[in-house]
C-alpha cells in the first residue's frame, strides 16, 4: 500500500466515513481514493474541486485568505474537503450520523501528510 | 503513541493510583482516541468515584463520541459532586448550544465564570452565546421550542431579514449570481457584494448534483473556513443562495444556526417579494 493509500485509508476509519479521495485542485482529476463500493468518485471530486475554486474565488473577492476547509452538508450526509499540498484537495464523504469533529482533525492530519 | 502518552501509560501502571489518568485521559481525547480515553478515564473512575475531575474528562470523550446522554449524565455528576465546577458547567453549556439551546446555555456559562474567572475562553463564549441571542430575538417574534421542528417563515422573519440585509450582516443572491439583498464589505470597507455574488453563481447547482450523486438529499449548506473568517452558505429557496460571513472567533456551529435562522427570514422575505 502507497503512503498516499494508507493516509485515504486512515480518514475511512473515521465511523460514518464512506470514502476519502486525493483530488487534483485544478482539473478535479482524482489522484488515489479509498471509497465504498457504489460511491462515484469522478464527479463528485470535480464538484468538490469546482465549488473549492468558486469559494476561493469569492473569499479573494471578500478580501479573505484562501478557505482552508470546507464542508457541504446536506440532509443525509457531508462532504468534507481540506486543501493539501501540491494543488491536491483531501475529499472526504460522511455519512449522517458520521463523527464530523473527529473527521475534520483527521483531514487536516491528512492533508499535512500528503507531500 | 507520543512521548507524553508513553510517559504518563507508565507512570500509571508503575502507580495505578496516580491521578495521572486525568491527564492521559483528556491527552488520548486531544489526539483523537476516545476509545483508549474512555477506557482510562473509566478505570480511574472505578477508584475516585467522587472525584469530580474524573466525570469532568469522562464527559468531554463522551461527548467526543456523540455519547450525549452519557455526556450530559457525567458532567451532571461533576456538578453534584463539586458544585460551581467550571468544567462541567461549561459542558453542559456546550450541550445545550449544540443542541440549539443557546438560552439554556446562559446560565451555565455564567456560572463557569464565576467559577473559573481567568479562564480566558468563558468571555467569548458568553459573548457568542449572548450574540447569538441578540441575533435570534431579532429573528423571532416567539421562540418555539426545539422539538417543534422547522417553523414556518413568518412576517416578523421576513422584517428582521430586511434589518440584517440593510445592515449588510447577509448577502442573499440569485442562481445567475445577482444580487437580490444585502450587501457585503471587504477589510477596507469596500463594497464586495457584487462580484462576491458572482462568484458564487452556479454554487447552488454544484451543491445540489454533489448532493444528488452521493445520495446524500437535499443540500442545506456550504462552509468554507479560512484564518481570518468564515463564509457559510445556505439556500432559503431553490433559485437563492445567502451567504453569511464571519469572523473566524465564531465557531460554525454558531454560524449554522445564525444563518438558518436568517434563510428562514430570506425566505418569508422572497415569498412577500413574490
Amino acid at each position: 500500500m502507497t503512503a498516499l493509500q494508507a493516509t485515504l485509508e486512515r480518514v475511512t476509519r473515521v465511523r460514518g466515513i464512506r470514502g476519502a479521495m486525493l483530488v487534483h485542485e485544478g482539473d478535479g482529476l482524482v489522484v488515489a481514493e479509498a471509497l465504498a463500493e457504489g460511491v462515484e468518485g469522478a464527479p463528485v471530486a470535480a464538484l468538490a474541486a469546482s465549488l473549492l475554486a468558486r469559494l476561493r474565488r469569492a473569499a479573494a473577492g471578500a478580501g479573505l485568505a484562501p478557505p482552508e476547509f470546507l464542508q457541504l452538508r446536506a440532509e443525509r450526509g457531508a462532504v468534507l474537503a481540506v486543501p493539501a499540498a501540491d494543488e491536491l484537495l483531501l475529499v472526504a464523504i460522511a455519512d449522517r450520523d458520521a463523527n464530523l469533529g473527529l473527521a475534520r482533525l483527521e483531514l487536516r492530519e491528512a492533508a499535512g501528510r500528503v507531500r | 503513541m507520543t512521548d507524553p502518552i508513553r510517559a504518563m501509560t507508565a507512570e500509571l501502571a508503575a502507580d495505578p493510583r496516580s491521578l495521572v489518568f486525568l491527564d492521559l485521559a483528556e491527552a488520548l481525547r486531544v489526539r483523537g482516541q476516545p476509545e483508549p480515553a474512555a477506557k482510562v478515564a473509566r478505570t480511574g473512575l472505578a477508584r475516585y468515584p467522587e472525584l469530580a475531575d474524573a466525570h469532568d474528562v469522562l464527559a468531554r470523550i463522551l461527548a467526543d463520541l456523540d455519547d450525549v446522554a452519557g455526556a450530559r449524565a457525567a458532567w451532571e455528576r461533576a456538578l453534584a459532586l463539586a458544585p460551581g465546577h467550571a468544567g462541567a458547567s461549561k459542558g453542559l453549556a456546550f450541550l445545550l448550544f449544540r443542541a440549539g439551546d443557546p438560552r439554556g446555555a446562559l446560565p451555565y456559562l455564567e456560572a463557569a465564570q464565576a467559577a473559573a474567572p481567568h479562564d480566558a475562553g468563558i468571555p467569548a463564549a458568553l459573548a457568542r452565546v449572548r450574540a447569538l441571542l441578540e441575533v435570534a430575538e431579532g429573528l423571532t417574534a416567539v421562540e418555539a421550542p426545539a422539538a417543534a421542528g422547522p417553523q414556518p417563515p413568518s412576517r416578523a422573519d421576513g422584517e428582521a431579514f430586511e434589518a440584517l440585509a440593510s445592515r449588510e450582516a447577509v448577502l442573499l443572491f440569485d442562481a445567475q449570481g445577482q444580487r437580490l439583498a444585502g450587501g457585503m464589505r471587504d477589510p477596507a470597507g469596500r463594497d464586495v457584494g457584487d462580484a462576491v455574488a458572482a462568484h458564487l453563481a452556479g454554487v447552488s447547482r454544484e451543491a445540489a448534483r454533489t448532493a444528488r450523486l452521493l445520495d446524500l438529499g437535499a443540500w442545506q449548506g456550504v462552509a468554507a473556513e479560512s484564518r481570518d473568517g468564515h463564509l457559510l452558505l445556505v439556500p432559503p429557496a431553490p433559485d437563492a443562495v445567502l451567504l453569511v460571513a464571519r469572523d473566524p472567533s465564531v465557531p460554525v456551529g454558531r454560524l449554522v444556526l445564525e444563518a438558518e435562522q436568517a434563510a428562514r427570514g430570506a425566505r418569508a422575505w422572497l415569498e412577500r417579494l413574490r
